[in-house]
């Protein structure tokens, strides 16, 4: 039986699609943490059938836009002296800038270096985000 | 393209103290859903008035300067923008390929226009990459005209359509719109299909190859989304003879997946006398030139071929869209 204890402060990530959690712990460079981290993968849940956990024994801030976009239906809870005191529910960000970069050969960033890789939600139902230069999609649920 | 609204209190300002009017001086055409429908009649409005007068609006742009920024050749429109600034008096300075510029020296877009915006008024702008003139008009203090950004954009074309439709049929609603040939990699049919879209009870025919359909996106996005009509069809001749605008584009062979459907289906996309007769003798064909083969040079004779005053009230929209991004009207 794998035990992972509470955590005293620190933030509790929850929901998290089984498989995406190594790649938000990558984005928030929890590998480079030097505090008490967990990434509990493939737990059984009835919501989801199972899903990926991460626990964070620390006050850090957290980057939303980016929790949104990897995964809008994970949901973030803040922890004060073991107990929930913020339970926040992500969605897609309007905007994001320089989280994605636009892959599409013929647009002008994979020239111009200088500026910001920058996509609006053009439709939030299918997750899916336009780069404001070439009007090229990412698909959130594609990638 | 649906961008995120934002509120411009600079523009709400002068709403208010200008009642509208000069609401476009200053502005940016990058996109041709950037500006409103009432704006784009002014712009057809103004057009018609230069139609009727040419010679009243000859020096209406006297002392401004026009940059012209090809980053690639083009002859058509860059005549088109140069013809247009020349016969309002004004003066045109700018380069036709990259190499001849400081453009070859790795000088960023950024820092062309920032240059450029210190010789001259209103700057235009064609350049292979997608999203190129946006990030001009980012740094520009002057306006900029997006003058075809790879496959992306290319504004002043569907202006182009949009007046000459307005000026022949009177009217953009209540309209049977077939777009014709290769609907896939067209940029000026996407950009046609979203402008049209926008007025009431057009609906649309859409004739194409299955190679060479009109993408999902635009379908979806356009067309279902706001309930507009459609169809799609595979050959000219059975649906000619219920348009009132057929608007032609080439098919490339390369586009072809095999050669049997290219032979198959090749004949369908040329426009010749034979298929012609069943149209409307108010129909008016339309194309955004240059032609190759998909329009047999007997239609040119006939009078519902329109292409070549289309190119002229390409000018003299150009010309219109000058004058209001300078607010000399």
């Amino acid at each position: 039986m794998l035990t992972i204890t509470s955590i005293k402060k620190g933030i509790v990530i929850d929901h998290i699609k089984a498989g995406t959690g190594i790649k938000i712990f990558h984005n928030l460079n929890l590998d480079k943490a030097d505090y008490k981290v967990a990434l509990i993968m493939n737990v059984p849940s009835k919501k989801m059938g199972k899903k990926d956990i991460i626990k964070i024994e620390n006050e850090i801030d957290i980057d939303y836009a980016v929790l949104g976009l990897i995964d809008p239906n994970i949901t973030v809870n803040i922890i004060e002296d073991e107990k929930i005191t913020e339970k926040r529910n992500l969605q897609l960000p309007e905007r994001v800038i320089n989280i994605i970069k636009c892959k599409n050969p013929r647009c002008i960033t994979s020239v111009e270096k200088y500026i910001n890789h920058e996509f609006y939600l053009s439709n939030k139902s299918k997750g899916e985000y336009r780069c404001i230069y070439c009007d090229e999609v990412y698909s959130v649920q594609e990638n | 393209m649906a961008k995120m609204p934002i509120i411009d209190f600079h523009k709400l300002m002068m709403v208010f103290l200008l009642g509208g009017d000069k609401m476009l001086k200053g502005r940016h055409l990058l996109d041709p859903s950037d500006f409103s429908i009432e704006e784009l009649s002014e712009i057809f409005d103004l057009a018609d008035s230069i139609i009727n007068d040419p010679v009243s609006f000859s020096e209406k742009c006297k002392g401004k300067i026009l940059a012209t920024l090809f980053y690639e050749p083009s002859t058509r429109t860059r005549f088109s923008f140069e013809a247009a600034m020349l016969r309002l008096g004004g003066q045109v300075i700018g380069f036709s390929e990259p190499n001849s510029s400081s453009v070859a020296k790795g000088e960023s877009i950024a820092d062309t226009i920032r240059t450029i915006a210190c010789y001259a008024d209103i700057a235009v702008m064609r350049n292979p990459k997608e999203g190129a003139p946006r990030i001009a008009s980012m740094y520009s203090s002057i306006p900029v005209i997006n003058a075809g950004d790879g496959g992306h954009q290319h504004p002043t074309q569907t202006l182009t359509d949009l007046l000459t439709i307005r000026s022949v049929k009177n009217s953009l609603e209540n309209l049977t719109v077939g777009c014709c040939g290769d609907l896939k990699f067209g940029r000026t049919i996407h950009s046609l299909i979203k402008a049209l879209g926008r007025y009431k009870n057009n609906s649309f025919i859409l004739i194409s190859p299955k190679e060479l359909k009109v993408p999902e996106y635009i379908l979806n996005e356009v067309l279902i989304k706001n309930n507009i009509q459609f169809k799609q069809v595979e050959k000219l001749e059975d649906v000619i003879s219920q348009l009132d605008i057929l608007y032609m584009t080439r098919v490339q062979r390369e586009r072809f997946f095999n050669e049997e459907d290219y032979i198959r289906l090749k004949d369908s996309y040329i426009l010749d006398n034979e298929k012609i007769k069943n149209a409307r003798q108010d129909m008016i064909v339309l194309h955004p030139l240059p032609r190759v083969n998909e329009i047999a040079y007997e239609i040119d004779n006939d009078p519902r071929a329109f292409y070549f005053k289309q190119a002229k009230y390409g000018m003299y929209v150009r010309m219109a869209l000058i004058m209001k991004l300078l607010g000399v009207d």
